[in-house]
């Protein structure tokens, strides 16, 4: 790694209850996927799949929230990049008590606020609308300066797609982030390896992305993004940190469509539809797998 | 951490020498932070054409520079205005409003969010810097896009009216200004409404309904031709979205001609915004948009373009006697 971490071990990993609950949370975002694109007859499943766990620990694990406030001022923010896994993140809000179950149960519905990509306006607990990929490590990189300018200390979290690194605004960002010593800025890159025309890597390539990363100044970890023990350790001993002025970019190894076999196997899955029938099926194999990470 | 600031330059030194005008927007934010309004502003390299070092000066942990990255600066004040700043962030217009337009839909506009956003050196005022650097599209973009309010202010003391007003306004604002060499036209205090026009006068032979830059300029030719003894009115149109359409057809209805006048294309600017209103109310009176003629501007110093576009005082002058007859 071209640039070593350094975490803190102030910080406890977390306890067995703890890893049950963050396993339990992934497999409910990826069957609450299934069940809610079953409604819209077509959805980014294995987007979601790939960030189910990152979804679960920074929810249950990482971010400071209070349940049914989703405007509480000083909660640590969530932003999406790849704001096309927004149906996985819904059922997360719900679940916060953010807005109710009927919601949820309507979307992609006429007149409903969820959509495939998250509306911050509509949406209560949507911390930054998205669908225009390349925006949000810029509005993370606001929210820091904004919470800075009055005073307050909350860490923000933008999940980021690794073809979302093909965009230029998101480099502008990385070196605005780091001259501004924005350290409670975290970016997680959910590094699945494709994105919709193919693998990353053949249409236009980004490695060697830590290298990258860490020359832009930030603070560089990789990571198994389906370890619950292992994402949850790396962001307590960030926030544990005594000197956080250097933002963190998270580089986490994903699959995508993890969880559903042929999904892994098939890169065709970045959009789809399950007939009901397989969408048994493949609930059926996520329940079996999704507890053993 | 937003670098160091340069009083001995060139570049400092002619904010106050040459470009008076800039020293409103600075001077407002600065009083409206000192009156416990949470505004916080940027730019993008551009902290000595803008005025704001005075502000950054003051006010360096409310201040953010964030070198030649527009996009990034734009979303990034959606970012912070969602954390409930008063973001004010400035570039060039024809970057702002060219090359950030998606941020500023998406980010900004559709996300509601009061970001300010301040777009100088507006229309031709670059001159010889060239066609990158004119904005003579920015109203028609920024005019398209929902719930953005566009206002296009005639000089430094109705740009802080402006600034100030903006506190109580829910909306985020596209704010067109020129490069403070205007000659002022209000005095200091005046009065500013968002979409309410200031009427200078009313005529029952032609009315010219002006914006920004061109407010200076058509005032003159307004006053020459009413001392001719021609029945000339003037409107003020500082608010170009949402448009004062009380104001213009209560023109259309006392005046025979009606003349915009904007340093912008005609094509969906002010005269397109006037154009639809007329339309659409079968007024009979008839239309002049006056303005850059839907071509790229000539290269040349800003006062040799607006003499050559017939966008100072002697052109408008003839362009109504023309219409007149």
């Amino acid at each position: 790694m071209a640039n070593a971490p350094t975490p803190s071990n102030n910080a406890l990993p977390p306890d067995a209850e703890r890893i049950a609950l963050l396993r339990d949370r992934a497999e409910f975002v990826r069957l609450e996927t299934l069940r809610l694109i079953q409604i819209a007859k077509v959805g980014h499943y294995s987007s979601v799949f790939s960030c189910a766990e990152i979804f679960a620990t920074l929810y249950y694990d990482a971010m400071r929230l209070r349940r049914g406030e989703p405007q509480w001022p000083d909660r640590d923010r969530f932003l999406m990049g790849k704001g096309h896994a927004a149906v996985g993140l819904y059922p997360l809000l719900v679940d916060w008590g953010f807005f109710s179950k009927d919601v949820l149960d309507g979307y992609t519905r006429l007149g409903n606020p969820l959509g495939d990509h998250p509306d911050m306006r509509k949406v209560p607990g949507v911390d930054f609308s998205s669908g225009s990929i390349g925006h949000a490590l810029s509005g993370g990189l606001g929210m820091v300066l904004g919470g800075r300018a009055a005073n307050r200390r909350f860490d923000v979290y933008v999940l980021l797609g690794d073809g979302e690194m093909q965009e230029g605004q998101v480099w502008e960002a990385a070196l605005s982030a780091a001259h501004h010593k924005a350290g409670n800025l975290i970016a997680i890159v959910d590094r699945n390896g494709y994105q919709l025309d193919g693998q990353v890597d053949d249409i236009i390539g980004i490695e060697p992305l830590a290298d990258k990363w860490a020359a832009f100044g930030w603070q560089v970890h990789e990571v198994d993004g389906h370890d619950v023990v292992a994402l949850a350790t790396l962001l307590r001993q960030l926030k544990a940190e005594a000197d956080r002025t250097r933002p963190v970019c998270i580089i986490a190894k994903t699959s995508k469509g993890k969880g559903v076999g042929y999904m892994e196997t098939e890169p065709g899955w970045h959009l789809g539809y399950l007939a009901p029938s397989d969408e048994a099926l493949a609930a059926e194999e996520i329940k079996r797998g999704g507890k053993t990470q | 951490m937003n670098g160091p600031i340069d009083t001995n330059s060139w570049q400092y030194r002619q904010i106050n020498a040459r470009a008076p005008g800039l020293s409103y927007l600075a001077n407002a934010l600065i009083d409206l932070v000192e009156d416990g309004y949470p505004v916080v502003a940027g730019t993008a390299d551009l902290q000595y054409s803008n005025g704001l070092v005075r502000f950054a000066q003051r006010f360096p942990e409310r201040f953010t520079q964030f070198g030649i990255s527009e996009q990034n600066m734009v979303s990034a004040a959606a970012g912070m205005a969602s954390t409930g700043a008063m973001p004010f962030v400035a570039t060039f217009a024809s970057f702002l409003a060219l090359l950030c337009c998606e941020q500023i839909r998406t980010d900004v506009a559709y996300s509601a969010l009061p970001v300010r956003l301040i777009g100088h050196h507006a229309g031709i005022s670059l001159g010889f810097y060239g066609t990158s650097h004119h904005a003579t599209e920015d109203l028609a973009i920024m005019r398209s896009i929902a719930d953005l309010t566009v206002v296009a202010p005639a000089d430094g003391p109705q740009l802080a009216a402006a600034v100030k007003a903006s506190v109580n306004h829910a909306q985020p604002i596209y704010f067109r200004i020129g490069r403070g060499q205007e000659p002022v036209v209000y005095d200091d205090g005046v009065e500013f409404q968002f979409g309410k026009a200031i009427i200078h006068g009313e005529g029952s032979e032609l009315t010219i309904i002006a914006c920004g830059s061109m407010v200076h300029p058509s005032r003159e030719a307004y006053r020459a031709l009413r001392a001719a003894g021609k029945s000339v009115g003037l409107i003020d149109m500082h608010t170009i979205k949402p448009l004062d359409t009380k104001a213009v057809l209560s023109a259309a209805a006392h005046s025979r001609f009606i003349l915009t006048i904007e340093e912008h294309n005609i094509v969906g600017g002010l005269g397109g915004a006037v154009a639809e209103i007329l339309a659409e109310a079968g007024s009979p009176a008839r239309l002049i948009r006056h303005g850059i003629r839907d071509e790229y501007s000539l290269i040349a110093p800003p006062t040799h373009l607006y003499k050559h576009y017939r966008l100072d005082a002697a052109g408008i002058e003839a362009t109504v006697l023309e219409a007149l007859g």
